[in-house]
């Protein structure tokens, strides 16, 4: 469980996150939406340590993050693991060395077994045959998958996506969602998933928390999140036109225009 | 940021790159990954430039000698001195700072700007070390044995050119003999180590720092280039009013 406290986080005066409080609960897969520039990417960041909150407080399951020291954070830090929105996979090392290289620098496995750790992990997310290649020899999916197998090879108790399935066709995103919604029952992770993917939300979201320009504007799930009554969350889920028209046929006039108006 | 804030920042990188490594075999695998990287990289394109440089510095010395009363054995010692205590650690030390800093530089600003340094900074990895810290040491190693092979060249390509010109062979063999100061060798490489350490940490700093976009990298590799060599430059000649 990560329990986040009026986080607030600013960038010379611009103030980027203003006080954001929940709760990321264990085994569930949390979801963050908003729409593009709401601050997600910085809440994450802001969450596992890459940046520094301005104020208030992450707690990793009891352990106050934002006030720790280096070595302790360090501790914490080989619990997460993360999946970039842009893969960030090492390029100068093949996709077998990109997932094995937590397991050389923090574990003392022998090469047989990190093997068989790596091979496992590639077989998890359903790529086979690709460890000798480059990351910038294989397609966008399976860089996020490559990314995905390197964020839990080691068994990390905290997971985090950032935009899992962006770039990817609706088909392959789902795939990823729903690995991603395996694996986080299998190894009861704390998994934190930003996206503006409305499937994935439909999909997954057994929590949804909604930012909106630095706030938290609506928490929930996705059983929930139809009949918020959030206009601000609407005005988010049913952003084109048609989706509008649509909805406001469920309400009545789309009928009516459907039925020759 | 004016000057005095990024030499500040410099300062901080370097403090940060010690620390006890998470793993040595890690730090070791990577040093020897750099070793082979600026050795190897630079040996081709320093050999050829030191040759030539040799053989330009005799031809323009014989050519200063004609009709004076100077022995034309001056030839061997003058290339010999001028090679080892400036021509092959500062041009070696320049023709890094193009190839090893621009590369350094646009290895780590690519790094940080795909999110790799950040990748590794969850991990849990001590970034400023891992990414650093062979880098240099690696430098540190390598470069004097580049600059032994440039100043061995260099002299050779000097002899190559005095032959060419029609003087004998042992006139500048003769030369190469005459009053041999044994600290010139020692002030070559205090020089290419110098230079190593100024051309990788700059280099190291320049792109670990970058931000933004593509365009980012290519300004944090030139800017790494351009300080770098300034910063040979000045080095060469604070070393050059301390030593001498
Ligand atoms: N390092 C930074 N320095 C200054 N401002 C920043 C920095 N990083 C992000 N911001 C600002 O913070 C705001 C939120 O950005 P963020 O990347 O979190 O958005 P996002 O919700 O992840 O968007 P997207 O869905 O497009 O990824 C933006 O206005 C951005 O300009
Ligand atoms: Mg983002």
């Amino acid at each position: 469980m990560i329990e986040i406290k009026e986080v607030r986080k600013s960038f010379g005066d611009k103030e980027v996150l203003r006080g954001v409080s929940t709760v990321m609960e264990p085994g569930k897969a949390n979801l963050v939406i908003g729409k593009s520039g709401s601050g997600k990417t910085v809440f994450l960041k802001c969450m596992v340590g890459l940046f520094e909150v301005t104020s208030g407080s992450v707690v990793y399951d009891g352990r106050d993050f934002s006030r720790m020291s280096k070595k302790e954070r360090t501790k914490i830090r080989t619990e997460i693991g993360m999946l970039f929105q842009g893969g960030a996979l090492f390029d100068s090392m093949t996709v077998e060395e990109n997932i094995m290289f937590p397991l050389n620098m923090f574990t003392n496995m022998t090469s047989g077994e990190k093997q068989k750790r790596v091979d496992f992990c590639l077989d998890r997310v359903d790529l086979k045959g690709v460890n000798d290649r480059y990351p910038s020899e294989t397609s966008g999916g399976m860089q996020k998958r490559i990314g995905i197998a390197r964020a839990i090879v080691l068994n990390p108790k905290y997971l985090f996506c950032d935009e899992p399935n962006s770039g990817l066709d609706p088909r392959t995103s789902i795939l990823i969602d729903e690995l991603l919604s395996d694996i986080t029952k299998e190894y009861k992770m704390t998994t934190i998933i930003n996206t503006h993917d409305m499937n994935s939300v439909m999909e997954m979201g057994d929590k949804v928390i909604f930012l909106h320009f630095g706030e938290k504007e609506w928490e929930g799930t996705n059983k929930e999140i139809l009949n918020s009554g959030n206009d601000e969350l609407n005005d988010f889920i049913f952003a084109s036109k048609f989706l509008k028209e649509l909805r406001k046929g469920v309400q009545g006039s789309y009928g009516k225009d459907l039925a020759g108006g | 940021m004016n000057p005095i804030e990024h030499f500040g920042k410099y300062l901080m990188l370097l403090g940060r790159t010690i620390s006890r490594p998470e793993k040595f075999s890690m730090y070791w695998k990577e040093c020897f990954r750099q070793m082979n990287e600026i050795g190897l990289g630079s040996l081709v394109l320093i050999s050829v430039i030191a040759m030539f440089i040799g053989a330009v510095t005799a031809v323009q010395f014989a050519y200063q000698l004609q009709d004076s009363f100077i022995p034309q054995y001056y030839i061997g010692f003058i290339v010999r001195d001028t090679v080892i205590i400036e021509m092959a650690p500062t041009l070696s030390g320049l023709v890094l700072c193009g190839k090893v800093g621009s590369s350094i530089a646009t290895e780590l600003g690519t790094m940080r700007i795909s999110e790799q340094i950040d990748a590794l900074e969850i991990m849990g990895v001590n970034t400023a070390s891992y990414l650093v810290l062979p880098k240099i040491i690696a430098a540190i190693f390598i470069v004097p044995f580049l600059t032994i092979i440039a100043a061995a060249l260099g002299i050779g390509g000097g002899m190559l050119a005095t032959i060419a010109t029609g003087i004998a062979p042992d006139t500048y063999i003769r030369g190469l003999h005459s009053w041999f100061v044994p600290f010139n060798v020692t002030l070559m490489l205090v020089k290419s180590v110098v230079f190593a350490f100024i051309i990788t940490s700059i280099a190291c700093y320049k792109g670990y720092y970058a931000s933004g976009g593509a365009l980012e990298i290519g300004k944090a590799s030139t800017s790494a280039v351009v300080v770098a060599s300034i910063a040979v430059i000045a080095s060469d000649y604070f070393i050059a009013e301390l030593l001498l």
